[in-house]
Order: structure tokens, then C-alpha cells, then sequence
């Protein structure tokens, strides 16, 4: 499984998704420049967080132009996997690949902390190490992280279990008090309808390692190593 | 013809100086000159009040790489091939006139001077002070400060680990905001603010100049703030992360180049402080064109241009030949750069707008102003307050209050509550080494590819320095080396910003003289050298002094990162045990640790007595604990310091959500000193209860006097009087600063 990932001018997730990844997992991983018009050869793209071109417009609108953007879109057309965190997250949304936006947070401030993920289907090429309903503790780092969708679009994503990942209590429970920024139905990430393109605000690449307070983001990074979900999750 | 004083004025230079420089210079300077002038003989920039009292501090180590006040920021050897870059500056003008951008581009100075030296930001803290928020101006403030360090710093993608939070009246109108700036580099790729060699070129890059910040290092930082300057917003730059970020990657790109000679970012005083630092510090000269330097508005003059504050620019001095690679490179990151002069041999700084010199100046004469020692005098009034009878206070709660309302009380006030809704809009986790973020005595990260970590804090204690400036100080470097200690980690450099008045008042330099040579005992007594600094001095309102406000940021290394420790209380059953005191001596529970402390001022408005300290007990508890957390002895190690023993310990409980039950302790002393006395050079441990045994034989062979106090367990805490459940507790310590916002919001 061979690993990309995007450096856009104010990317700061890319070393620690570099990291984790070669580091942590041993597995085979190179940085790609923004203005590269080719991603072949790569397996999974990673559209890591921080602030693409200084996110002063909106999160996003400017990183979706990028000379890179429109062969990630190539990739995922061909059904390569695309993982998008936080920032990466903001600009899949503004390119179309993935439904919704993401709002300011409810609080209307940036939200560095620990939250629950409650993994709401394991049968995706993202999750096939873990369980449906398996809490994870990863943690969040943003100002805009708070999901909207029209309804009919929201009825859509929880209709075909596109809905990934949701913020939830220790114990699973999905309550008001767990969400850190108001996104509809606790949502913390979700997917396209062919299942190969993830987006997720929490940063999973942040806790790879005991030594940083917690490891569950392996599970994550390890489904995706696996491939085991490529065949199960790809339609 | 003899110069107005209103342009004296506006740079604030006094006549003699003035006529220094025409003595000097052999002529009158022309407005250009004299403006340059202006802000180089700034005490921001020529430190001409503090550098003889700077000379006290011990700035030499065997580990020392860069010593203090040499570069943009101070360097360390930590081993493994890598050193450690950092300093704390202020920006406390700026953020009193217009509090978001004053603290967001207080975060960009500091980040500029470390990447400056070729090293990675990897951490960044800060020490702000604020009026009490009773007041609707101290809460927009305080919220628009936190909300610019939190803007601009996670924009950037470097942690903000650490830091505090305090709120007394003393800072009305003059808040304080220091920030600080940790990097690491490899000590052969060091950088340096240095020009050389004849020839070679200087080029500027990032941001065009405008005319925003001219005058901010004569006019803002360096003389007294009156409320009618709030108008000067304007005077404040707007910061652009964005373009930092860029600056930062593309020029730790070029460090690995052998392209550049030196790099020096443009900071107070613009250009001309760049140009001419560099050149003093290489001795050469320098030859600027105003009119090569890349503008964003129209009509500037020389003079603007070169006295200009725009951010996030830097000065690259650029080996002859490879200025198109250079440029290639600032290309890549999209930035705009620009040849604008070069070096000389003759040691001048020579500014040229197209064919006319527009100034001329010897570069020493820049860089040597004059320096001031004065006579200081402790005032009167401290001098009541140190004699104030505090054994003559009844022992007993505030009016009304049970000793567990007192207890709770002082958990929830502002300056002992966590600061967690401060914290959590920072992002301090962002390149993955934060082992231990903000909230405990010490950040702790870890150095990726060693099994090193480096323990990180920022501590300053206002009142007590105003109580006592000489011990004040020292207790200042006593408590941040404490806290670094408490995490595991051996202190071995600091960086400070002082913070204090206008020091053409008597008293105010007794407080600056007497916290620097307090300071410097204790760094002494510790073994730990000044690496950098700052100073911002007339700090003051309406002719009313801040507190003198030391703050030192500390920097401790672990050896094996996986030994660190954390406040918190770990299992049922633990011994606790405080070093540093035997309780059961009356000395240890005498009123003269309340002088000071929070109980005092929070709790029945007293600011009193005379805090001191032992610095050869200091020393000996901070050597046993250290040994203590490296043998691995110890589970969990806090810093016994505001709100004394009883809020160290629910901080422990509180941490740790369990527990704790005191022993007998036998104690002669008063209630309200056990609980809440603020005495020195103690730390709360526990540990496994079949080894307390061996913390005490440790401690009688360090000399140092331990108390058992109880163990920890049940969820219930219970010390002296004091017998509240850890929730309720928890409850008052994590909601406190967001209570006393709503409370100011809603008025009396």
C-alpha cells in the first residue's frame, strides 16, 4: 500500500500523516507537491490538516483548485482510496468529492481536545480492523469542523451507511454533550457513495502511539494497510 | 537651528540624547537619520535602561551554544546531534490597543527570531496578565488575546504547549502578553543574523512593506501607554499567518542550502534594525535602496520604508551568485523577494533612494546608545506591606465562610482555576511530540528519533516580586525550574522577559535591579543560564506601575522520555508525601507564608508580607526529586505554589479523579497557613505505600526535611478541616474561569 501525502502551501498535518505512516506502519509513503498534476502510482492519497493557502476565504475554496486536486479527482474516479483529514476533510467537501460543508463550530472557536469516535460501519476499506460500534479516543484540532447537509442529503449519507464516524461518550452513547462543534447528527466523518473517498475531522494520525496519550488511530491507518476493506467496501 | 521638541517627542529620544547624536555624528541628522536613530536608541531595541542590570544575569554553560543577547534567540545543546533554539518576548502595547492582532503578531516575532537561527518552531507558550474580569474592557481583552494567539498559532502548525493565565488589578489597561518560542536545530546548520563578506547581497522576502507599525518599537513599546492611545489602533500591524507559514518552510529550505551568509528577521524597528544588527554583528557596512523594497502603497518615503513594522518579513543576506537560486526557492513557496542592497566593507549604514544617499551613519554609532545605570529606592509603601502583622490575623475563614467554602473558592478563582477553556483553543498537539500538553506543572514532548524529551513552562508571580523583588525574583526561577522538575525533567536553560515599569522612577528600578539580581542568585544556585530575553519596560497607565512582572520561560531535559510524571494522584493506597517541610515543625505552618499568597489576596483582599525563600533548600529538593522520579520511586510530583498545600492537593485529586485522607499530621501551626501558606521549595509526591520507606532514607541523605501527609484514595478529600468530595472539587477548579466571565458579563 502505497502512501501520498499533499502538501498544499500551509499544510501542516503532512509531517505527522509522513510519520505515522512510515514510522509508525513501516509502510511506503512520499510527499506530493500541490502543483503536481500526477498522483499514479499512489494507492491511498492523504489530504492532511492546517490551513490550506490560509483558509481566509472559506476552508477549502482555494486548496480545491489546485493543479494536484484534479488527479486526486482522477484517483478517485479510478477507485483509488482518498483519505481527507480535517483540513483535508474542508477541501474534499468544497471539490465535490464529498457531499455537505463544514460550518464554523457552534462555539464559534477552534477546538483542540480528545473526543469519542463511535465507528459506525466497519465495512469500509477505512475501518475493516475495526468493529461496528468500537469507541475510539482521537483527537480533534479545528475551527470549522461543524457538518451540515440538507436533509435530503443527510438522509442519503445515513441511509447508506456512508455516515462513518460519529463524536459519542465513552460509552458510545451519541449525545449533545460529546459533539465538539455542532455538526448534524454528531457526525465526524463520512464517505462517497462508492465507499473509496473518506473524509473525517478528528486526527488519527495524532494518535498512533502510546507515548502521545493514546494509539487508536493505528486502527484506522492499519484498515487502510489491509486493503482487506477495498474488496468488501468498493462497489 | 536647535530641533522641536515635538519631533523629539514623537520618537521619544530626550534632548541630550539628541545632542549626543549630533556630538557623534559630527552633524546635525537629517529626518531619515534621526527617525533611524529614534528607534535603535529605543530601549526596545538598545536596551539602554537594563543592559548593565542584564550583565548580572550567568549566560555561560558548558552546554551554551548561542548566549544571550548574541542572535534572534538563545541555543542549547541537548546531545543526539540536536540543539535547542528558543526565547519569550513581549507584546504588550500593541495588545492593549488592539488585542487580536497585538498577541497574534506578538506569536509571529517570536516564531521569526527562532526559525531565524535555522532551527523548527516546535513549541510555542506564553504568560499573559489581564485586569480582573469584573471589567468589560479586560474581558474583550483577555478574549481577544487568547483569540489571536489561537489564530495565528494554529494557522502556523506549531503547538502551543503551555502557558498562564493571571488577572490582577495592577494590570488594568496595561495587559502583558509574552510569547515564546521553542525550535530545534542541528547545530551545524545554525543560522546567524550576521552580515559578511563585501558584495554579498541583502534580500528581502515575504510580505511588501506598508506603512503600518511605524514607530512601534520607539513610540509603543518604549515609553508609558495612556488610555487615550487606544486611538492608535492603526499603529498596530495585521498579522498574516499564512505568509508566515510560507517564510518558515521556505527558509528552513534554505538553511540546508549553503546559499545564505545570514538571516535576520525584520521585527521592531523594520528594516533598519535588520540591516543595521547585521552589519554590527559582522562588522561591515550595509547599502539599502528604499526603492528596490517591494511597497503595498504608494508615496512612501525612505523614511517609512525604512522604519516600517510590516510582519512577516525577513532579511536573507544572500551569497554573491546564487541570488537567483534564492529567489527560485521564495519562488516555490510563492513568496515575493527582492534584492535591495548589499554588504560593504566600510562599516556604514548607508540608505540610498535611487542615486541620493538619503542616510548615513556609522553602524557602531547606531548600536551604541547611551546606557543609563540609575539609583532605585524600595518605596515606602512596599516597606509597610512587608511589615504588615500577619500573625495578628485571626485564623479563621473569611466572614461567613466555611474553610471548605474557602478552599472551593479559591479552586474556582481566576488565577487558580484550569485554564482548560483557554487551552483548548490552541492546538497543541499538531507534529505529534506533545507527551504532556497544557494543564499540568510542565509541558512535556518528546525529540523524535532519541529517547530524550524536553519538559517546557512559563511561570512569573507579579505580587510577590511587588512584595519582594529581590526574593520575588528568585523565587520566579525557583518556581519554573520546580515545575520542569515536577515533570521529570533537569532544568538547564531559561529565557526571560521583564516586564515592569517606567524605570525613570526610582522605585520601579529598585524593583528592576533587585528582581534581576534575585534572579540571578537563584539561577546560580540552580545551575541554569539566561540563553535569552527581553525587556519591556514602561509598562504603566495613567502613572500607575504593573506589578513588576519577571517571566521566565524554562527549559528541562529528560533522558528517557518514558520516566516523565504527571500531577495527578495514580492509585489507592499511595503514600503522599511532601518534600521540602516537616509540618510538624511550627516554623513550617508560621503566617509568614500567607504574605503574598492567593488565600490573602483572593479571599480577604490583602496584598501583604514578605515572601522569601531558601535557595539552598531549593536546591536540594529539587535535586531529590528529580533523583526520585529518575529511580522511577514516584508516581505522580506537584509544584506546591499558589493557593498553597490544600490546592496542590485537590489539584492532585483532581487530576487524578481520586481521593485523598490526611494523616495525623501533628501540626502545631495555624489552619489557615497549613492550608493555604504559600512557603517555598516543597513538591507533593506519591508513591507505591511499600516504598515511602525509601523516599524518606533518600530525603534524610539530601537533607531535605519530608512530611508524611495521608494516602490517596476513595472520592472523598479530606485534609485538616477540609472534607469535600473530589467531584464537587473538580467541579470548582475546571469551571471557574468561564464562571467569572459570565459573572463579569452580567454585572454586579
Amino acid at each position: 500500500m502505497k502512501f501520498g501525502v499533499v502538501v498544499f502551501p500551509g499544510t501542516w498535518s503532512d509531517t505527522d500523516c509522513f510519520h505515522a505512516i512510515d514510522t509508525v506502519l513501516h509502510e511506503p509513503v512520499e510527499y506530493i507537491w500541490h502543483r503536481q498534476t500526477d498522483v499514479q502510482g499512489f494507492d491511498c492519497i492523504v489530504l492532511p490538516g492546517g490551513f490550506s493557502y490560509g483558509d481566509y476565504l472559506r476552508t477549502g475554496a482555494i486548496a480545491k483548485f489546485a493543479p494536484v486536486m484534479t488527479a486526486v479527482a482522477e484517483h478517485a474516479r479510478r477507485g483509488g482510496l482518498v483519505i481527507g483529514i480535517c483540513n483535508g476533510f474542508q477541501i474534499l467537501c468544497e471539490a465535490g468529492l464529498l457531499p455537505g460543508a463544514l460550518l464554523r463550530n457552534q462555539s464559534l472557536q477552534f477546538r483542540c481536545m480528545w473526543t469519542n469516535l463511535r465507528t459506525e460501519n466497519a465495512g469500509t476499506p477505512f475501518t475493516s480492523s475495526l468493529s461496528r460500534g468500537q469507541v475510539m479516543r482521537v483527537p480533534i484540532s479545528h475551527g470549522d469542523g461543524n457538518y451540515y447537509a440538507d436533509d435530503a442529503t443527510l438522509k442519503d449519507l445515513e441511509d447508506s451507511g456512508r455516515v462513518v464516524f460519529r463524536y459519542c461518550e465513552a460509552d458510545g452513547a451519541i449525545t449533545p454533550d460529546a459533539n465538539p462543534n455542532g455538526s448534524l447528527h454528531n457526525i465526524a466523518g463520512i464517505m462517497n457513495e462508492r465507499g473509496n473517498v473518506l473524509g473525517m475531522m478528528p486526527h488519527p494520525e495524532r494518535c498512533c502511539e502510546p507515548l502521545l496519550g493514546g494509539d487508536d488511530g493505528r486502527l484506522i491507518l492499519e484498515s487502510i494497510v489491509s486493503g482487506a476493506g477495498v474488496a468488501a467496501g468498493l462497489k | 537651528m536647535p530641533i522641536d521638541q515635538s519631533v523629539l517627542d514623537e520618537i521619544a529620544l530626550s534632548r541630550t540624547e539628541y545632542d549626543q547624536i549630533v556630538a557623534r555624528l559630527g552633524r546635525a541628522p537629517n529626518p531619515v537619520e534621526l527617525g533611524m536613530f529614534g528607534a535603535l536608541w529605543s530601549e526596545h531595541c538598545g536596551y539602554k535602561n537594563s543592559k548593565p542590570l542584564l550583565r548580572l544575569f550567568p549566560t555561560t554553560g558548558e552546554h551554551v551554544l548561542v548566549e544571550a543577547g548574541k542572535e534572534n534567540a538563545g541555543v542549547i545543546d541537548i546531545g543526539d546531534g540536536l540543539a535547542i533554539a528558543m526565547k519569550i518576548e513581549s507584546h504588550n502595547h500593541p495588545s492593549a490597543i488592539e488585542p487580536y492582532e497585538g498577541a497574534a503578531t506578538g506569536v509571529g516575532g517570536i516564531v521569526r527570531d527562532v526559525f531565524a537561527m535555522g532551527a523548527r518552531p516546535i513549541a510555542l507558550l506564553n504568560s499573559l496578565r489581564f485586569g480582573p474580569l469584573t471589567d468589560a474592557r479586560n474581558r474583550y481583552l483577555f478574549q481577544g488575546v487568547v483569540a489571536g494567539i489561537s489564530g495565528y498559532g494554529n494557522c502556523l502548525g506549531i503547538p502551543n504547549v503551555g502557558g498562564e493565565v493571571v488577572f490582577a488589578p495592577e494590570y488594568n489597561g496595561n495587559p502583558l502578553v509574552n510569547a515564546m518560542c521553542v525550535g530545534l536545530v542541528d547545530p551545524e546548520r545554525m543560522m546567524s543574523a550576521k552580515a559578511s563578506g563585501a558584495g554579498n547581497l541583502l534580500m528581502i522576502v515575504g510580505a511588501d512593506t506598508g506603512r503600518d507599525g511605524i514607530h512601534g518599537a520607539s513610540g509603543l513599546a518604549s515609553r508609558s501607554f495612556e488610555a487615550e492611545e487606544r486611538e492608535l489602533r492603526s499603529a498596530v500591524q495585521v498579522g498574516n499567518p499564512f505568509m508566515e507559514k510560507l517564510l518558515l518552510e521556505a527558509c528552513l529550505e534554505l538553511v540546508q542550502t549553503d546559499w545564505l551568509v545570514g538571516l535576520q528577521d525584520l521585527g521592531a524597528a523594520g528594516l533598519t534594525s535588520a540591516a543595521v544588527e547585521c552589519a554590527a554583528k559582522g562588522g561591515v557596512g550595509i547599502e539599502i535602496d528604499v526603492l528596490k523594497v517591494p511597497r503595498r502603497a504608494r508615496g512612501m518615503t525612505a523614511y517609512d520604508v525604512m522604519l516600517s513594522e510590516s510582519q512577516e518579513r525577513m532579511l536573507a543576506i544572500v551569497r554573491q551568485g546564487h541570488e537567483a537560486q534564492v529567489a527560485a526557492m521564495f519562488a516555490k513557496w510563492d513568496l515575493t523577494s527582492a534584492v535591495i542592497g548589499r554588504v560593504i566593507s566600510e562599516p556604514v549604514a548607508r540608505i540610498r533612494e535611487g542615486d541620493a544617499v538619503v542616510a548615513e551613519v556609522p553602524v557602531d554609532l547606531f548600536t551604541d546608545p547611551p546606557l543609563y545605570r540609575r539609583s532605585g529606592v524600595l518605596s515606602e509603601e512596599v516597606r509597610a506591606l512587608q511589615a504588615f502583622d500577619l500573625a495578628g490575623l485571626p485564623d479563621r475563614p473569611p466572614e461567613g465562610m466555611s474553610w471548605n467554602d474557602a478552599l472551593l473558592r479559591l479552586l474556582g478563582s481566576p488565577n487558580i482555576t484550569s485554564k482548560r477553556s483557554v487551552y483548548r483553543q490552541y492546538d497543541h498537539q499538531v507534529l505529534t511530540n506533545t507527551v504532556e500538553g497544557p494543564g499540568g506543572d510542565a509541558a512535556v514532548l518528546r525529540i523524535k528519533g532519541t529517547d530524550k524529551g524536553i519538559a517546557l513552562t512559563t511561570d512569573g508571580n507579579g505580587r510577590l516580586c511587588y512584595l519582594n523583588p529581590h526574593d520575588g525574583g528568585a523565587i520566579v526561577v525557583a518556581e519554573a525550574a520546580r515545575n520542569v522538575v515536577c515533570a521529570g525533567a533537569r532544568p538547564v536553560a531559561l529565557t526571560d522577559c521583564l516586564n515592569f515599569g517606567n524605570p525613570e522612577r526610582p522605585e520601579v528600578y529598585y524593583q528592576l535591579e533587585a528582581c534581576i539580581t534575585g534572579m540571578s542568585a537563584a539561577c546560580r544556585a540552580l545551575g541554569v543560564p539566561v540563553i535569552s530575553g527581553n525587556v519591556s519596560l514602561f509598562n504603566e497607565t495613567a502613572g500607575k506601575s504593573i506589578y513588576p512582572t519577571p517571566i521566565v520561560g524554562m527549559l528541562g531535559l529528560l533522558s528517557q522520555i518514558e520516566r516523565h510524571c504527571t500531577i495527578g494522584f495514580k492509585h489507592p493506597g499511595d503514600e503522599v508525601i511532601l518534600l521540602g517541610a516537616d509540618l510538624s515543625l511550627p516554623a513550617c505552618t508560621a503566617t509568614d507564608s500567607l504574605g503574598g499568597g492567593e488565600y490573602l489576596a483572593t479571599l480577604h483582599g490583602l496584598v501583604v508580607g514578605n515572601p522569601t525563600i531558601d535557595l539552598d533548600l531549593e536546591v536540594k529538593v529539587q535535586r531529590l526529586c528529580i533523583e526520585l522520579i529518575e529511580s522511577g520511586l514516584v508516581r505522580s510530583a506537584h509544584d506546591c505554589s499558589d493557593g498553597g498545600l490544600a490546592v496542590t492537593l485537590a489539584e492532585c485529586c483532581a487530576a487524578g479523579s481520586i481521593g485523598f485522607a490526611a494523616a495525623a499530621l501533628g501540626s502545631p501551626g495555624r489552619v489557615d497557613s497549613l492550608l493555604f501558606g504559600e512557603a517555598q521549595s516543597r513538591i507533593v509526591v506519591s508513591v507505591a505505600p511499600e516504598r515511602a520507606p525509601e523516599v524518606e532514607r533518600a530525603a534524610a541523605g539530601a537533607g531535605v526535611p519530608v512530611t508524611r501527609l495521608g494516602a490517596a484514595g476513595g472520592d472523598r478529600f479530606r485534609f485538616g478541616p477540609v472534607d469535600l468530595p473530589v467531584a464537587g472539587l473538580a467541579e470548582s477548579w475546571e469551571g471557574g474561569l468561564e464562571a467569572a466571565l459570565a459573572a463579569g458579563a452580567a454585572g454586579p
